[in-house]
């Protein structure tokens, strides 16, 4: 049985050393996932950890200035005031009534951020000429 | 031509369900009329989707904005190029595109082997029907691409409407490879099907092991091509268009598609071990069951908004029919599994641990523990939730500190495996075989060391591509003379023959070599450099060797867009080198923008230059420019992975013996692996 136990210790290895690497790499870039609801009732530790917030950018709040961008996500009846304060450039497809993540902390009542995406929201037609009717289909 | 499509559509539903009962009938019965007719039905569920398909990219060539879906992804100024891609563009769309794929498979697949492997294909005919009965049922009930567009009219009913145009193809779309990426992906989705099909079909019908696994290496290796094609191009994709300087984050769509890859690429190896050892029966059946599970599981991660991503469709109940249907599949696997598993007994055992056998073993464990690691990260925030209470996402951190060891591993195997004996290797076949490359490697990375590289991982990854590289050319080489003492032909024209000979083989080393150079393309990351500043026209930044200049900038209305451009022009030592016009286009149809990125690719690095924004106080252009090491190394690996692929699927020139007169031709040197072959063999190996 020698070999078997030579294939079985390789094998063990390998995959203790791989979960050594996953679980440090899991500490390392792990963040909650809350609602804008949620965060009013965090508490103490909690606050201060790195999570992500999604919600839906209020249209005309976005507003540039030197080295960060304000505005206000909207989701569930309640509203957040964010500051992204990253270097990257802003996606494209952040515009008003976007669907957006955000990833940062929530300091003093507003939510700093260090990382935006956004996504396309579900389309509303208002085609030239015509008037404006729902669709259900879906975008991308 | 909407009602004609939808039509279609419904009759195939109909024929796969007749190909699906009828066919189970015609496995219990034997009835060659059932048999006949059921083959018959699953070929004209193929016609009917093509129909349905070439129906609905007629509206959009017709610009008939009366269909709900058209009008949501095309207008009259849309190219006709993106008017063919608009097809995948939405949900219900590429829903039908799937259908469509899946049906040149199948159809391909039922005329093929039409007169053959009667035991075999209506049992496979069975399982494809099933599979295709589900995605026509989304494509009727759930998910009509067909569906007319309609307002709420006065009397409360709806009323039909057409528009005058449509809203257009989202920009982000509007680039070259949203032609070429989806159809590559869906057709490696759809393409492990079939054998998925052929492995339940086998299970079921109790088929000897070798036959199945003979039949369905091809159709494999067809789908994994297109798999490796479409990921690669995603990334290119990603790359040039989104503007934030990388291919790949680690994003829940980007990993759906990595899985199944991964187990088709540990199949595509283990089988050799079923083939040549009678092994791995048991492995070798779930690793296929599992690629296709897989490939639904991306497909359904995708669409319905489970985990969050940049891609996802918007959010749709479509998941729920998703899980359901896997639901199913795994039942099956496993009940076909239970009853039949003693079928799949192993004739041999593992020798020794410095063996082929062993190399293949741990190339399958490592390429499945990365497939555990990339679904669990995936699926993390789902399965925390449901654990305890909180959803927690695991970002890039995670997958790179597990998959960069893993992928280095995998680069060494790719190395030893193929020079190591089956069942046991001798020490001097190891000294023969690995004296140089552990010289050349070794080397490699003492000089990339001197040269100042620091970044560990990177550094090993050098050294074990010197390592890979030197073993693939000796193989090449040592073939090449065996052919050459014999032929008097060039080394290059016996290396062409000697691929052409045993193409599995030597394709093979070839897709090798492709992926060593992916690698090496990879290992640049660790030197990424890039800059940000806000710029005036005159004004320079600088980075590595270069100068950037902005010269002027001007916006410039076209068809369905206005283009915002800089030009920037590029000096080298201060001499002028090229100039790059980085640009965000503004489209008219929905106001959005999307981004050019500039590219100036060379072996060396690509010096990649976005048009960042307008400065919020100045209004000034913000230009953001990275330096990106060995990119090009990338895309150049995937199209010799590729053409690899292509080589090893065709089938082997025949070697030729030749006698002349009484002379008795000297016995062929034993070359490693290869023994010498005076009997005729039939095509393919």
């Amino acid at each position: 049985m020698k070999k078997q136990a030579k294939f079985a210790v390789g094998i063990s290895v390998i995959v203790v050393a791989l979960a050594c690497l996953a679980w440090l790499g899991y500490g390392e870039s792990k963040t909650y996932y809350h609602t804008i609801a949620e965060l009013e009732s965090l508490k103490g530790a909690e606050l201060s950890r790195r999570m992500r917030v999604g919600g839906t950018v209020a249209p005309g709040s976005i507003h540039h200035f030197t080295g960060r961008v304000d505005f206000v996500l909207e989701g569930e009846g309640k509203s957040l005031p964010v500051s992204y304060v990253g270097s990257d450039p802003l996606p494209d497809t952040f515009v008003d009534k976007s669907q957006a993540l955000v990833e940062g902390r929530p300091t003093d009542g507003r939510f700093v951020a260090e990382v935006v995406q956004a996504k396309c929201a579900s389309k509303y037609e208002a085609a030239p000429g015509g008037t404006v009717a729902t669709s259900s289909a879906a975008t991308k | 031509m909407d009602v004609f499509g939808s039509f279609a559509l419904i009759l195939a539903f109909i024929c796969a369900v007749y190909a699906f009962g009828g066919g189970i009938a015609a496995i219990i019965t034997r009835h060659p009329l059932l048999v006949k007719s059921t083959r018959q039905a699953g070929i004209a569920t193929c016609c009917l989707i093509f129909i349905a398909t070439f129906s609905l990219e007629y509206l959009f060539f017709t610009d008939n904005f009366s269909a709900a879906y058209v009008v949501s992804h095309s207008n009259r100024a849309l190219a006709t190029f993106y008017k063919i891609a608009a097809l995948w563009a939405g949900q219900e769309g590429s829903l039908l595109f799937w259908s469509f794929l899946l049906s040149i498979y199948v159809f391909s697949v039922l005329i093929a082997y039409r007169n053959k492997n009667g035991e075999l294909m209506p049992y496979v005919g069975v399982i494809l029907a099933g599979v295709q009965i589900f995605f026509l049922t989304l494509n009727n009930f759930v998910a009509s691409p067909f569906k007319a567009l309609a307002v709420p009219g006065a009397s409360g009913a709806m009323d039909l409407v057409t528009r005058a145009d449509g809203n257009g193809l989202t920009p982000l779309l509007q680039y070259p490879e949203m032609v070429i990426h989806p159809p590559n992906l869906y057709s490696g989705y759809t393409g492990f099907t079939i054998p998925f099909a052929f492995a339940l079909a086998a299970l079921l019908a109790r088929y000897p092991g070798e036959k199945w696994i003979h039949l369905t290496r091809k159709w494999t290796m067809i789908a994994w091509c297109f798999q490796t094609a479409g990921i690669l191009l995603g990334a290119h994709w990603a790359y040039a268009v989104l503007g934030w300087g990388g291919y790949w984050g680690w994003d829940p769509v980007e990993n759906a598609s990595l899985l199944p890859w991964l187990t088709g690429t540990a199949f595509l190896h283990s089988v050799m071990m079923q083939e040549k050892r009678g092994m791995m029966k048991v492995w070798n059946v779930w690793l296929v069951f599992a690629t296709f599970i897989l490939c639904i599981t991306g497909t359904f991660l995708t669409r319905s908004g489970i985990v969050s991503s940049v891609h996802a469709f918007a959010q749709s109940s479509i998941g729920s029919w998703f899980v359901g249907f896997l639901i199913v599949i795994f039942t099956v696997c496993l009940a076909a599994y239970l009853k039949n598993r003693d079928y799949l007994k192993s004739e041999s055992q593992l020798d020794a641990i410095v063996s082929r056998e062993s190399s293949f073993l741990f190339n399958n464990l490592i390429l499945l523990v990365s497939c555990v690691a990339v679904l669990s990260g995936t699926l993390f925030p789902v399965l925390s939730e449901a654990v305890s209470g909180s959803k927690i996402n695991v970002g890039a951190p995670f997958f790179n500190k597990v998959n960069v060891p893993i992928g280095l591993f995998l680069l060494f195997l790719t190395g030893v495996g193929p020079l190591l004996a089956w069942r046991r290797t001798s020490l001097e076949s190891l000294k023969r075989n690995f004296a140089w490359p552990l010289i050349v490697g070794l080397v490699a990375g003492v000089v990339i060391f001197a040269l100042g590289c620091r970044e560990m991982y990177s550094l090993i990854c050098f050294s074990l591509c010197f390592f890979v590289t030197t073993t693939i050319v000796m193989e090449f080489y040592r073939g090449a003379k065996v052919i050459r003492v014999r032929s008097n032909a060039s080394y290059l024209t016996s290396a062409i023959e000697l691929t052409m000979r045993n193409t599995r083989r030597y394709g093979g080393y070839i897709v090798h070599m492709g992926m060593v150079l992916v690698f090496v393309g990879l290992a640049g990351v660790a030197f990424n450099q890039n800059v940000q500043k806000e710029m005036q026209p005159g004004s320079s930044i600088e980075l590595g060797k270069y100068k950037l200049v902005l010269q002027s900038y001007d916006s410039k209305p076209e068809a369905n867009y206005t283009g915002l451009r800089l030009n920037v022009e590029v000096f080298v030592d201060n001499k002028p080198l090229m100039m790059l016009y980085p640009e965000r286009r503004i489209f008219e149809t929905n106001g959005e923008t999307g981004t050019m990125v500039a590219i100036y690719s060379t072996l060396r690095e690509d010096l990649y230059v976005v048009y960042a924004g307008q400065s919020p106080d100045t209004k000034l252009p913000v230009i953001h420019a990275y330096l990106n090491p060995l990119v090009k190394w990338i895309w150049f690996g995937g199209v010799i992975v590729v053409f690899g692929t292509l080589v090893a699927l065709m089938p082997n020139r025949r070697a030729v013996l030749v006698l002349s007169g009484a002379q008795q031709p000297a016995p062929e040197p034993l070359v490693h692996g290869m023994t010498p072959s005076v009997t005729y063999r039939k095509g393919q190996d």
